[in-house]
């Protein structure tokens, strides 16, 4: 088996390591998000929530707990956005032609680019996950050690098939693009209605029928559903919403996922092989 | 002479309406250097590209080690080194990195790649700046770093394009000093230059190319000789009779007057035409006062072919003339 995508990996690690800055936000952004965002509209959304009756019998739990999957999701969804940003820099400084006209396979770049960017995403998601149970999220709550190792697994599973297909998706952009403002500027546009029609921070229930529609169609709507599955469990209600995954839906949604991450690495892959880098 | 490592026929490349290949065909032969030679924008680094597969063959064809270009891209990239025009380093990434990664993408195994790369760190001394990340090398230094990387896999060709663009007199010396040591090695080199000097003092063979098109190609002796003669100038006590008698000097071809002296164009070896000529004015009594012997350059073997100077110089010295008006 080839392995020259781990040559690719391994320098965008030791870029993401040497740039101290880069570093250090990446980790600490996610852990603001909590620290601020959280603790702000978790207040606020208990105060509203309180009023509604509990739906007896199914366990309930705070906005914290709700949104912290949504912040783990979201922070995957930009750090994957943004992986393929190195790839622009590298063609527009000359780096890409030492690749090109090397013997490694091209699509092995991506394959690369994808690995270092879910290692990204994994650390991230980790840190969302410690700081915010210390700070209160109920995560793995009442778990027994084996099931929260087992739900830890699955949600770096959808952490993973997630952040490929939208590094793949970034590949394809940023191989495509000659301009780092461009690709910025593509970026915030896809990550607003991304992000905001999805069920991240809120429930998708009161959405007007056209915004529900596309939550359905966002892949961020199935990574969150995802993590609240293996995080909350499957049967629980917040924000006066009772929720219940089934594994068939949890297995739909991770079909969802796949499929989207073999469509972007499709387009990224004709992206690549249409490129010319001199 | 050996087979052709290298083998060009009928290559066209155009960019929309802009025909930047004009229809060259040109072979390298195993072992040798040979040069492009020509000025910015004659069409180099567009043919260069194609040979090293970052461009698409539009029309024609091209071998490289035995293998075509456009059917077998891989094994291309498996036979030849590369130095970039302009510098293609990642600044954040040490000198042992550099090579590290480059070993890597040509899956070098490991015992194998380290070795290469302490025995090229000291090839191109560097290795006291190994863990130095490469923004901090000056330009020679990143030169050389790019010629190790070049190396890494024993190519069979190197191609090198526009190996000493900005660097100082002494770096590039030393660096056709490398460069002619890895040929040594059995290296084919391929370059391109805009420097005639350069491809002068390390070519085995050149091909001047300008819009597209080679338009001579030979070894540098063999260029030079076309335009042939060595030109004398000579200032003397009485030109008349300086005059009188170089034309009736059989190894003189031409005589002509210039403001303050004459110019003679030699057929032969002017270094041992010259003293003759001393010697039979002397003989006369006709005293030198000033000397010159001009052998052909380059520049004017590239002016002969191209009726002009190279363009990017040429724009030099129109600016330097410009200044000089101005300051009058």
């Amino acid at each position: 088996m080839h392995l020259g995508f781990l040559t690719i990996f391994r320098r965008d690690i030791i870029r993401f390591y040497r740039f101290k800055t880069l570093l250090i936000s990446s980790l600490v952004q996610p852990a603001l998000w909590m620290a601020f965002f959280g603790i702000a509209m978790s207040s606020n959304f208990n105060r509203f929530t309180s009023e509604i009756p509990p739906i007896p019998g199914v366990p309930s739990v705070d906005y914290l707990t709700y949104m912290a999957a949504g912040v783990i999701a979201m922070t995957t969804l930009f750090t994957s956005l943004f992986g393929g940003m190195s790839l622009l820099f590298d063609k527009n400084w000359g780096l890409m032609r030492e690749i090109f006209a090397s013997p490694l396979p091209r699509n092995h770049i991506i394959f690369g680019i994808g690995l270092s960017g879910m290692t990204k995403s994994f650390i991230q998601s980790i840190i969302i996950m410690v700081f915010g149970i210390l700070i209160g999220a109920q995560f793995f709550f009442s778990y027994s050690a084996a099931k929260t190792v087992l739900a830890i697994l699955g949600i770096l599973l959808f952490v993973a098939v997630f952040s490929l297909g939208f590094l793949f998706l970034s590949a394809a952009i940023a191989i495509s693009l000659e301009s780092p403002e461009g690709m910025q500027g593509i970026m915030t546009l896809l990550t607003m209605p991304i992000f905001f029609a999805s069920n991240a921070l809120y429930p998708v229930d009161a959405f007007p029928p056209a915004l529900q529609a596309l939550s359905l169609v966002n892949p961020l709507t199935y990574l969150v559903t995802g993590i609240r599955y293996f995080a909350i469990g499957g049967d629980f209600q917040a924000i006066g919403i009772h929720y219940i995954y089934t594994p068939v839906q949890i297995g739909f949604a991770l079909l969802f996922l796949i499929a989207f991450a073999i469509a972007m690495f499709t387009l990224a892959w004709w992206r690549f092989r249409k490129a010319v880098v001199t | 002479m050996s087979e052709p490592i290298i083998s060009v026929k009928k290559l066209y490349h155009r960019y929309g309406d802009f025909t930047a290949v004009d229809g060259i065909s040109f072979e390298v032969c195993e072992g040798e250097i040979f040069s492009f030679l020509g000025p910015n924008g004659a069409g180099k680094s567009t043919a260069i590209n194609v040979l090293i597969t970052l461009l698409p063959v539009q029309e024609g064809s091209a071998t490289v080690a035995g293998y075509n270009v456009a059917e077998d891209p891989q094994n291309v990239r498996e036979s030849i080194g590369i130095v970039f025009q302009d510098v293609t380093l990642d600044r954040d990434m040490t000198c042992r990195e550099i090579l590290e990664f480059h070993g890597n993408l040509y899956r070098m195994p490991k015992v194998e790649r380290k070795k290469r790369i302490d025995e090229l760190l000291s090839l191109v001394q560097l290795e006291n700046k190994q863990d130095t990340r490469t923004k901090h090398l000056s330009g020679g230094m990143k030169r050389r770093l790019e010629i190790a990387r070049g190396l890494m896999t024993r190519p069979r060709v190197l191609f090198l394009d526009e190996p000493t663009i900005g660097l100082d007199p002494q770096t590039r010396m030393r660096m056709w000093d490398y460069i002619k040591a890895v040929n040594r090695e059995g290296t084919t080199i391929f370059l391109t230059t805009h420097y005639m000097d350069e491809a002068d003092h390390l070519s085995d063979r050149i091909s001047i190319i300008d819009k597209g098109q080679i338009i001579a190609t030979g070894a540098p002796y063999e260029l030079k000789n076309t335009l042939g003669e060595d030109l004398i100038y000579l200032e003397t006590s009485d030109m008349q009779g300086t005059r009188t008698i170089l034309s009736g000097m059989e190894m003189v071809k031409e005589v002509s007057q210039k403001s303050r002296g004459l110019v003679a164009m030699l057929d032969g070896d002017g270094t041992k035409i010259l003293p003759v000529i001393i010697e039979t004015l002397s003989a006369k009594g006709i005293r030198v006062f000033v000397v010159n012997l001009k052998k052909p350059s380059m520049d004017d073997v590239f002016v002969h072919y191209t009726g002009r100077e190279l363009r990017d110089e040429g724009a030099e010295k129109t600016s330097t003339a410009v200044v000089r008006a101005g300051r009058r």
